[in-house]
């Protein structure tokens, strides 16, 4: 056999044994791991009354002025996970800068604030497409919205609201946040709301 | 907490981390690298592969041997990317294309993890696993199996022996990658990293409309994605995707992982050559650019200049708000500082400084501290060059740590420092000059256009992989060109860097005398970051002052 023949099938043979215990083996054991944390490894999935109504992490939509509602997502037509990914347009881009003046505008409109109290996470689309979170800010700004669809009193929704600011972890790490899910599901814990 | 004393905590807190692991990390490699005795199950591998791991090879063997393994990698994954359909766990989906599955092929093999396509509605959990991961390992072991060759080199002499690379290759994976990527995953499960073989499946959300959740192994991809600095994400959106990175401190342990063994490779290179100054002097390089690039991104996100960012309060378009800029940032310019790209926000929606510090990254060539072993290696071709300059100009005979740098050498630096630009440039050039590539693949008008373009060639001639997301890299021609750009931007230099070793390891080395230049002082770091900047500076500044920095000023 000449020496790049002989190179070649030791390569090949190698990959195979690779193929095996890195791309098998390995996985299979992370997964195996996961089975003492099925929360986790199946994606944190929330359920209501036995039936899976979305993940923890991952963002939905919601429809009506009864909810808090998340960032704008270009994740296919919105918060699809099989479309995950940003605009990726840039920081001059005018088609942008006509969409974020826009969101602006309706929210403004919705939630009847000045335009200066709206964060910027409320008018720029995630990286993800899948963002689960707001800002407390963008959070805090719904609540007389939000109260008032449902006839609550805006106290009740703050308090919620404050319960669930999240983070930064450790006081450091990363940026405070309030997960949209896990609080449109504590609206539906309050007196009068059941699901 | 003000946000800002928050952003110096969080850097503040990784350097530390870092600090702590580089020096048992590197101690470790050294000793995996230079041990003469192979663990039983190692040699059940090597009988199974039929190599001989006692074999120490000439530099020319031992390239051969990487580029064998290279290329049957490259043939394996195309085909299984082509069969994807045949495969079980394949999800429905259908075999990729040629061009697509070409260009991932190479992507993975050359650790650049360079992605055309959206993983979740293109890969099945298979070809993931076996094929993507599998490479994941690969591709970092061969980064550092070079790295290592070009130590021996400057380490050994009057030989003609450089080590052997099948044993340096089931070393790194075995000994160094697969038990460090198995902690890894497991914390990122606990995290909320998921790992299961679910498929895609509708439910009803909370509102009452339809959502697809999605599964998969992803837990143990992420892990080698950050740890080898490979980058390609199991998702589209990457570590951007909460599957991936659904926390702050699960944020941080990304980073955290690939920086890790970059940053240690400069103790093993002292350890090795006997003189641990000379692994410091190397880590202060690529310690103080990569922190400089944190600084101005940082400081670019959080301020937010620009139209968008400016109109909307900030700059969040593409970031995650559990993040937020500082830890967006912080990710960015550590993930282009290391080859890695892997991202956890998107780039092209950064601001005109910040997007260009992830460039300006990229294009100083993956040595800040660069990817799992090819930051090392270019590391030190640089520090060649930089030994050779200040000859130069001071009238002394160059040499690096005892080996002369004669006109062989630097000719083979040299080939080295022109291969990258040329290939950056050259494909850059034809995109954005020939209309009909252009229109079909840029979507950004004005200089972010041109950004795009030169951040898509930058990333491939240096196999980071990460992109300006915006630029349409999905067409055949694309897909063939920057499949070729990635391949020559790997093994070009690893050629030039095996023929070093192989060059200086036959050497016999010069006793240190008066007229040496002491290469671990102050004056040599200075120096050698000096060398680093100005090679890409000049290389690149027409190219830059029409993309970023035109933007910057807008």
């Amino acid at each position: 056999m000449t020496l790049p023949f002989r190179q070649h099938l030791a390569a090949l043979r190698l990959l195979a044994v690779l193929t095996l215990v890195l791309g098998v083996g390995y996985p299979f054991a992370v997964m195996a791991v996961g089975r003492l944390v099925p929360d986790r490894a199946d994606g944190s999935l929330v359920r209501v009354d036995g039936r899976v109504v979305g993940s923890r992490l991952i963002g939905q939509e919601f429809a009506g002025d009864q909810w808090f509602q998340p960032r704008p997502s270009v994740a296919g037509d919105g918060y699809d996970p099989m479309a995950s990914g940003a605009s990726n347009l840039g920081p001059q881009n005018p088609d942008l800068l006509v969409t974020v003046k826009e969101r602006k505008a309706a929210i403004a409109a919705r939630d009847g604030v000045p335009e200066s109290a709206i964060p910027p996470d409320a008018v720029t689309a995630s990286g993800s497409g899948l963002d689960p979170d707001i800002s407390p800010a963008y959070a805090r700004l719904q609540v007389d919205r939000v109260a008032a669809a449902r006839g609550l009193e805006p106290a009740q929704v703050t308090a919620l609201v404050e319960d669930h600011i999240a983070g930064p972890d450790l006081g450091f790490l990363g940026a405070a946040h309030v997960n949209v899910l896990e609080l449109n599901l504590a609206l539906l814990t309050l007196p009068g709301q059941g699901a | 907490m003000s946000e800002a004393a928050a952003a110096w905590l969080q850097a503040g807190l990784l350097v530390v981390l870092l600090a702590a692991a580089h020096v048992p990390l590197g101690e470790y490699l050294a000793r995996v690298f230079t041990d003469p005795r192979h663990l039983r199950v190692e040699r059940l591998v090597y009988r199974a592969a039929g190599v001989d791991p006692d074999a120490d090879q000439r530099w020319s063997v031992y390239l051969r041997s990487l580029l064998a393994f290279s290329a049957v990698s490259v043939l394996v994954l195309y085909a299984l990317l082509r069969l994807q359909d045949h495969l079980p766990l394949s999800l429905g989906r259908a075999g990729v294309p040629a061009d697509g599955a070409w260009n991932t092929a190479v992507s993975f093999v050359t650790n650049t993890n360079w992605q055309w396509y959206s993983g979740e509605s293109t890969m099945g959990h298979l070809v993931q696993m076996a094929g993507l991961a599998v490479q994941n390992f690969a591709s970092a072991a061969v980064g550092l199996a070079v790295a290592i060759a070009l130590v021996r080199g400057l380490a050994r002499s009057r030989t003609d022996r450089v080590g052997s690379f099948w044993v340096d290759l089931v070393r790194g994976i075995g000994r160094v990658l697969l038990p460090l990527a198995f902690v890894a995953a497991v914390v990122l499960l606990v995290g909320g990293v998921v790992q299961n073989l679910a498929g895609p499946h509708e439910i009803t959300t909370l509102a009452g409309g339809t959502q697809t959740m999605v599964g998969g192994p992803v837990a143990s991809q992420e892990a080698i994605k950050d740890l080898g600095t490979n980058g390609g994400g199991f998702f589209n959106a990457n570590s951007a995707h909460p599957f991936e990175n659904p926390t702050a401190w699960t944020n941080l342990l990304e980073i955290f992982l690939l920086l890790v063994i970059p940053f240690s490779l400069p103790r093993t290179l002292g350890r090795m050559v006997g003189d641990i100054r000379q692994g410091w002097a190397i880590t202060a390089v690529m310690g103080s650019l990569w922190a400089g690039a944190v600084w101005v991104a940082t400081w670019a996100e959080m301020t937010g200049a620009g139209a968008v960012p400016v109109a909307a309060g900030g700059a969040m378009e593409g970031k995650e708000v559990r993040f937020g800029e500082a830890a967006s940032a912080l990710f960015a310019a550590s993930t282009t500082a290391t080859s890695t790209g892997s991202v956890n926000s998107f780039h092209d929606s950064f601001t005109g400084l910040g997007g260009g510090v992830t460039l300006l990254n990229i294009m100083l060539g993956e040595v800040t501290p660069g990817g799992v072993g090819a930051g090392l290696y270019g590391m030190l071709v640089l520090a060649v060059l930089a030994v050779f300059l200040a000859g130069l100009m001071v009238g002394r005979t160059p040499e690096y740590l005892g080996k002369k740098i004669g006109r062989h050498e630097v000719t083979l630096v040299a080939l080295y420092v022109l291969t990258m630009p040329t290939l950056l440039l050259l494909g850059a050039a034809l995109t954005a000059g020939i209309p009909a590539l252009r229109d079909a693949s840029v979507l950004n008008p004005g200089p972010h256009g041109l950004s795009e373009v030169l951040y898509a060639y930058a990333s491939t001639a240096n196999n980071n992989g990460s992109a300006f997301a915006g630029f349409g890299a999905d067409t055949v021609y694309q897909n063939v060109a920057l499949g070729l750009t990635m391949l020559a931007g790997r093994f070009v230099p690893i050629v030039l860097v095996l023929a070093l070793a192989g060059r200086l390891a036959a050497q016999t080395p010069v006793p240190v005398g008066p007229g040496s230049l002491p290469t671990h002082r102050p004056v040599f770091v200075g120096l050698l970051a000096f060398v680093v900047v100005v090679v890409a500076g000049l290389t690149f500044f027409p190219a830059l002052a029409l993309g970023p920095v035109a933007e910057a000023l807008l």
